[in-house]
């Protein structure tokens, strides 16, 4: 069955405290190239039957209503993973 | 007076809710997260707790269970709602109250007596204190840093939106020190600090007269109660 990805990242402006940390670990490591790690979020939802343009947009929807909070999130990419269908 | 306390998967402090409820005065009603029923009662208490383990964001789910589509109606007509902690959390989820949570600034779990100062004592959980009056009620939680975009808060700010903010100590980087919010009316009223937990001498936060004496929650209780009698 095909599997559609939906990623959610903090928004841009608001301080993410768990990349924060990653990046401290970054930059105790000496990786001093890397300058920034913001954390997301990556859903990935089988779906029954063929994934439509309406399979998107349900899909886009629910990102926006359930899997993020507009509030603190957005949702940055809907996209097949697999389209191949299962045997 | 009947006030209902809803117990979620995951609810740690609905009992201590219902125990408060009950030194308070009003007769505590367990309600259940997979209910359609509000049993009639006069006001709603969401408790504290890791409602579904938190998972997807703090109170998410919770927010989408049965008894919030009948919480979110009874809201709307007026029934007094108290969210505290992850109560708080799905006020903002299920958007009764402006604003979201995300993880502490510090990335820590925190648990101390704060110190709070009532903002807005015209609320229906709020209205046995006075405004600017300093009240001390535990706090403890991960996910307690309350956002909202600049204009949100320019705007709960100005219309007196914000009913507690943190004083002395900011313990998880909320915006503006804000500690609790209520909606537009004045009905619903979420906090992060749990008053729960300061309605017993004994129990609650040291005061400078005593060990544990404080009690400075009870007026939460009290205050609904009274809202409930004058109507």
């Amino acid at each position: 069955m095909p599997t559609v990805v939906v990623e959610v990242m903090p928004k841009a402006e608001l301080l993410d405290p768990q990349g924060k940390a990653v990046a401290g670990a970054l930059s105790r490591l000496g990786r001093d190239r890397f300058t920034d790690v913001r954390i997301g979020k990556r859903f990935e939802v089988t779906v029954e039957g063929e994934v439509t343009d309406e399979v998107l947009a349900e899909l886009r929807e629910l990102g926006e209503e359930l899997f993020s909070n507009a509030v603190i999130e957005d949702v940055v990419q809907v996209s097949v993973l697999d389209a191949t269908p299962a045997r | 007076m009947r006030v209902g306390v809803v117990t979620f998967p995951g609810s740690l402090d609905d009992r201590d809710a219902q125990r408060a409820v009950r030194l308070a005065g009003a007769e505590p009603v367990a309600l259940w997260h997979g209910d359609h029923d509000l049993q009639g009662v006069d006001a709603i208490v969401l408790p504290g707790g890791f409602s579904y383990g938190d998972y997807l964001r703090a109170g998410a789910i919770a927010a989408r269970s049965p008894i919030m589509t009948e919480v979110v109606d009874a809201a709307g007509k007026g029934v007094p709602v108290l969210g505290i902690c992850n109560g708080f959390q799905m006020l903002a989820e299920a958007r009764l109250i402006p604003g979201a949570h995300t993880r502490n600034a510090h990335q820590q779990f925190i648990r101390r007596d704060q110190v709070l100062r009532v903002e807005n004592a015209g609320t229906d959980w709020t209205s046995g204190f006075t405004e600017g009056q300093e009240i001390t009620i535990p706090l403890k939680n991960a996910d307690g840093r309350f956002v909202a975009d600049a204009e949100t808060v320019a705007r709960i700010e100005g219309e007196g939106q914000v009913a507690f903010r943190y004083v002395g100590v900011n313990p998880n980087g909320s915006v503006d020190d804000i500690a609790g919010v209520s909606n537009a009316r004045g009905n619903v009223v979420g906090l992060m600090p749990h008053p729960e937990h300061a309605t017993e001498p004994g129990f609650g936060p040291d005061t400078p007269a005593a060990m544990a004496s404080g009690v400075d929650g009870l007026t939460f209780f009290t205050s609904v109660i009274e809202r409930a009698l004058a109507k």
